[in-house]
């Protein structure tokens, strides 16, 4: 048996041995770690995430009994001081010794502070583990400005989450661009300017002096004279390689740091290896986890299988991530190859630059840059790496989503594709789990075979990949409701109108099995409110709570109420009443995103009180509970505005007026706009309404929200009937055709023909139903009432709202705390 | 009254068990296939009327997930062919019978006997 020890326990050391308990067990070979850190190997190509989450264990590579169950003796918080080579045996700061037979150093590196007069005051961070993490979050909750020095990939990164904690962020740069090593000049510019629309500030060509402050970082003085105050410091320069203890036992380092191995990743002395962040290979420290990961997989290869893989170096590709605008850089990204030949296309308005470098002949992909949009990153890499030919025209590669070239150009991949470079996984390893494993969702393939885990910016390739096999082995995916309903969403659709059913139950009893659950009961309630409009209270019980009691529920079990305020427009006396009845029933207020007002906090008991006193008024139920329409927001339009071309708010408040109550798959939104200025955002809406000089553009299938898509160009300067008439159109459509809990933007993304066959559905009305759908919406729009005076008026109705069966008093649970003079729930 | 105190005083209850049948209210005042909420000496207990399939069940109110007094709001349905109450708040669903958690690691559900005695519903208790 042969003993492995290994240093450091970070990413590629965890990988390490991961790897070679795959290929060897205990019995075979014994495998010891020791880890500075506190905690085991942990994520840091995510650590950024730990802002947003500050969780380490959702960072963790694998939790602390994986080590125990796979034999793997693990001392954390413990650092290697020496190596004694003589006797092979590496030494602790604990004075622990421990021999080894085979050495690994995987010591990684440490962010590079350059020796700038005042490093070391208070205030001035690096960003490389959790540790430093807790250190700047807990710094920046007591103070308002932040800079951070680099504007390489890592420190806008940094630069991004310090934003985001609400500081005002600086970028300097010492170099005259942004990424100076991933980008050119105009993509560096393009990047600039997104960013600096983000809010972050950026100093290109600014050398730091020194640090100045009493005792604590108060201003940075540049060379050129300059001054920036600042209160934090995030140092983002570059990266150190830790090979302090091999120096010292006289391992081969490289002048600038780094220790020397071959391509068996072998030090000067044979039974010491290198691998990850701290080996240099080549003259090169490769920055990124997938190179460490290859080296990993070679010197497991050696110690398990006795093979003779080598590492041949490794692409520096890179993906900037989570900062709110995408860049791309890969291959020979600044065309630096002899007579190279670039392809750029630029959009100064969308913020887009992509460039592609080509061979002399222009017949093979260099490298590029993409900047704005990369969403052809992967398929660019793909031919890149595999030397694909390259189209006819090869500037199709890079102009717009014309089309789905993307998904064409992947067609002839071959098998011998790298797709995950983390996991050095390949398009046939995905495609025979797929088959070998009847494998059937993306989760299920990531889990088998690791693609995607490591930075995932191949997880919609792995997807695309899912999707072909699935096809390809004539497996058709019927996306059916649950266990209880064979059917898809659009079948029940189909079946319930044609069949004339009106009860969930009788659903049930003809085309179901079981007894229902809290997919298809929801689902099911949908669409009979979409096709009878019948009263949601009539079917309490398959209604999600919000439904059930026509109030959004709230932490501790209150509710909210949300009037309708059409278009956004609100008289002062209505105003009054809202804030006489907050005030009654004690209600916290707030101005909503969609232009309205949420009083929150209602006792259930209390709801049909509070909307009696409010339909008095003149209100009516907003449906902020339903997956209905919510608002259509409006600008002031022509009315006020000295830009307005048409009445926007009278044409808002019509069309809210029409569709209110209307229930879809998911929740509606529209918006209009009485100029291109866009007030009213109605680009980033289910349906958008602009004002053009000739009358109104419509788009379509925009959605805000967790994965922010623009709304596409339906019909241009159409006058405001034509406008109804295509809405009407389209929400049917909607409602009849998508999956349930889809928005009408990832409908659009996965219905085939895009764009172009939805408008030749509304528009040319190829299908021929376009007055079936104009009727079914005149049917809703007829028979629409407000569920909440249908309840107010109704005895029976009214008594369903009490917390207990056999008392009449609230909820004695309930708690509330006080904030800035009104009342919020307990923290749960 | 304090949420933490009554989440220890929740513990199932087994018909052999029962010395005290609480008469909480007449069928009717139950939706179908729906629950509803009794208060049983500071006790929130979740009483579900599965009509469609002539069952009665009792659990505690309280979600475990979040300490939330809502079971008795959630939607009820079966997986194969077990009884299951979802919570409202984050889907968490429990079987009926056995007050065990479907799909997470939130504790159980303590659970309580029913029985309908002449148009009324009673819940059982140990005292
Ligand atoms: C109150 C409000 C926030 C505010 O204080 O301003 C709000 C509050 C909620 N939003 Fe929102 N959203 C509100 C405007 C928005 C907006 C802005 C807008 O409408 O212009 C968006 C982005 C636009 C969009 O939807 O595309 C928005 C995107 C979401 C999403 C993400 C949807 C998506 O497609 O990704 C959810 C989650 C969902 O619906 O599944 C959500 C869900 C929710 C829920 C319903 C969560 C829940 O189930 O408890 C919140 C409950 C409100 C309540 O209890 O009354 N809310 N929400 C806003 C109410 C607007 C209104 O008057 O009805
Ligand atoms: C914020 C951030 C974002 C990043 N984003 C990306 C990205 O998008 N894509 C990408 O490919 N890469 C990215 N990287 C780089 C990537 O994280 C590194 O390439 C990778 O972590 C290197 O792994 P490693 O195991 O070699 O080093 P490390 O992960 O640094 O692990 C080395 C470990 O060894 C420990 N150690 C050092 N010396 C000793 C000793 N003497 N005794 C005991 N323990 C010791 C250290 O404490 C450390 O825990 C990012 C890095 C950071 C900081
Ligand atoms: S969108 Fe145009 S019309 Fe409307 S408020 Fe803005 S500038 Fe005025
Ligand atoms: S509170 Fe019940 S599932 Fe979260």
């Amino acid at each position: 048996m042969k003993k492995v020890v290994v240093v450091g326990n970070g990413m590629v050391g965890y990988k390490f041995c991961e790897k070679l308990r795959s290929k060897a067990s205990s019995d075979k070979i014994e495998l010891v770690v020791f880890g500075e850190e506190p905690i085991p190997a942990y994520d840091r190509v995510h650590l950024s995430e730990y802002f947003s989450e500050r969780s380490s264990e959702k960072l963790s590579m694998a939790p602390k009994n994986w080590y125990m169950e796979n034999d793997v003796t693990l001392h954390t918080g413990e650092l290697v001081t020496s190596i004694d080579r003589e006797n092979k045996k590496v030494i602790t700061h604990h004075g622990h010794e421990e021999l080894y037979d085979k050495l690994v150093l995987a010591t990684g590196s440490s962010a590079l502070v350059p020796p700038i007069t005042g490093v070391d005051k208070a205030g001035v961070f690096v960003y490389r583990t959790i540790e430093d993490l807790d250190n700047i979050i807990s710094y920046g909750k007591n103070v308002k400005s932040a800079a951070v020095l680099g504007g390489g990939l890592l420190g806008l990164e940094a630069g991004k989450a310090l934003m985001d904690m609400g500081l005002e962020t600086h970028i300097i740069e010492f170099a005259p661009r942004l990424m100076p090593r991933q980008l050119d000049d105009h993509g560096s510019a393009t990047l600039r300017q997104t960013l600096e629309s983000l809010g972050l500030q950026i100093h290109l060509n600014k050398n730091t002096k020194e640090i100045r402050g009493n005792g604590k970082l108060e201003r940075l003085a540049f060379n050129d004279g300059g001054n920036l105050e600042v209160d934090m410091l995030v140092i983002s320069c570059g990266i150190v390689p830790r090979d302090e203890m091999a120096t010292t036992c006289g391992l081969n380092t490289g002048p600038r740091g780094g220790v020397i191995v071959d391509n068996q990743l072998l030090t000067n002395d044979p039974d010491i290896y290198a691998i990850g962040e701290v080996a240099l290979y080549n003259n090169m420290i490769y920055g990124l986890v997938a190179p460490g990961y290859d080296m990993a997989d070679v010197v497991v290869n050696q110690l398990a299988d006795g093979g003779k893989k080598e590492f041949k170096g490794c692409d520096m590709s890179t993906k900037l991530k989570l900062i709110g605008v995408d860049v791309g850089s890969f291959g020979d990204a600044l065309g630096e190859t002899p007579e190279a030949k670039t392809i750029v296309f630029e959009d100064e308005q969308q913020g887009i630059y992509k460039r592609i470098n080509l061979s002399a002949d222009g017949k093979r992909l260099l490298g590029g840059i993409l900047v704005g949009d990369a969403s052809q990153y992967n398929m660019l890499w793909q031919i890149m790496d595999n030397e694909l030919a390259l189209p006819p025209a090869p500037e199709e590669l890079i102009l717009g989503s014309r089309g789905d070239a993307g998904s064409d150009a992947l067609g002839p991949l071959p098998d011998s594709a790298q797709v995950c470079s983390c996991e050095n996984i390949t398009k046939g390893d995905i495609v025979n789990a797929i088959k070998e494993g009847n494998l059937e969702n993306v989760g299920q393939v990531k889990s088998c075979t690791k693609a995607g885990t490591g930075c995932g910016a191949c997880s919609p390739m792995v997807a695309d990949i899912l999707n072909d096999t699935l096809k390809s082995m004539g497996k058709v995916v019927r996306k059916v409701l649950c266990e209880h309903f064979d059917y898809t969403r659009q079948e029940l659709y189909d079946l319930i109108k044609i069949k004339n059913i009106k009860s969930y139950e009788d659903l049930l009893n003809t085309y179901g099995s079981g007894d229902g659950c809290e997919i298809c009961k929801p689902a099911v309630a949908s669409l009979m409110a979409s096709i009878w409009n019948d009263l949601v209270t009539k079917q309490d019980t398959i209604q999600d709570t919000n439904d059930r009691y026509l109030a959004n529920i709230q932490k501790g079990g209150s509710y909210s109420v949300v009037p309708r305020v059409p278009g956004g427009e609100i008289t002062p006396d209505k105003l009054i009443v809202l804030g006489e009845v907050a005030k009654k029933y004690n209600l916290y207020s707030k101005i909503t995103g969609g232009q309205r007002i949420d009083l929150f906090g209602a006792a259930l008991e209390d709801l049909p009180k509070i909307w009696e006193e409010l339909i008095d008024a003149g209100f009516e139920s907003g449906h902020a509970y339903g997956k209905a329409l919510r608002t259509v927001k409006s600008c002031v339009g022509s009315t006020w505005c000295r830009f307005g071309l048409h009445d926007s708010v009278s044409f808002a408040v019509e069309v809210e007026n029409r569709y209110r109550g209307l229930r879809a798959p998911h929740k509606l939104k529209g918006a209009v706009s009485g100029c291109r200025r866009e007030c009213a955002e109605a680009q980033s809406k289910d349906f958008g309404i602009i004002a053009t000089e000739l009358g109104w553009n419509l788009y379509v299938c925009g959605n805000g929200g967790a994965n922010p898509q623009h709304a596409q160009l339906l019909a241009g300067d159409i006058d405001s009937e034509t406008c109804i008439k295509y809405l009407d159109r389209f929400l049917i459509y909607y409602i009849r055709t998508a999956e349930p809990l889809n928005r009408t933007a990832t409908w659009l993304n996965k219905m085939e023909g895009g764009l172009n066959h939805l408008k030749s559905v509304i528009i040319d009305d190829t299908l021929g139903i376009c007055d079936e759908l104009e009727n079914d919406m005149q049917y809703m729009v007829d028979t629409y009432k407000c569920e909440w005076k249908e309840v107010v008026n109704d005895p029976k109705l009214r008594s369903k709202f009490s917390h207990f069966i056999n008392s009449e008093t609230g909820d004695p649970t309930q708690k509330f705390e006080e904030i800035r003079g009104q009342k919020i729930p307990a923290a749960w | 009254m304090n949420i933490g105190e009554e989440l220890i005083n929740y513990e199932t209850v087994s018909l052999e068990e029962v010395n005290t049948w609480f008469k909480v209210a007449s069928i009717e005042d139950f939706p179908e296939n729906g629950g509803a909420c009794a208060v049983y000496r500071g006790l929130q207990i979740a009483i579900f009327n599965f009509s469609r399939r002539n069952e009665w069940y009792a659990t505690q109110n309280l979600c475990p997930h979040k300490q939330q007094m809502i079971l008795a709001r959630g939607i009820i349905g079966s997986q194969k062919n077990e009884p299951k109450v979802a919570c409202p708040y984050h889907k968490k669903a429990f079987s009926l019978k056995s007050g065990k958690n479907l799909n997470g690691n939130e504790c159980d559900l303590a659970t309580y006997p029913v029985k309908v005695e002449s148009g009324y519903v009673y819940v059982g208790f140990k005292e």
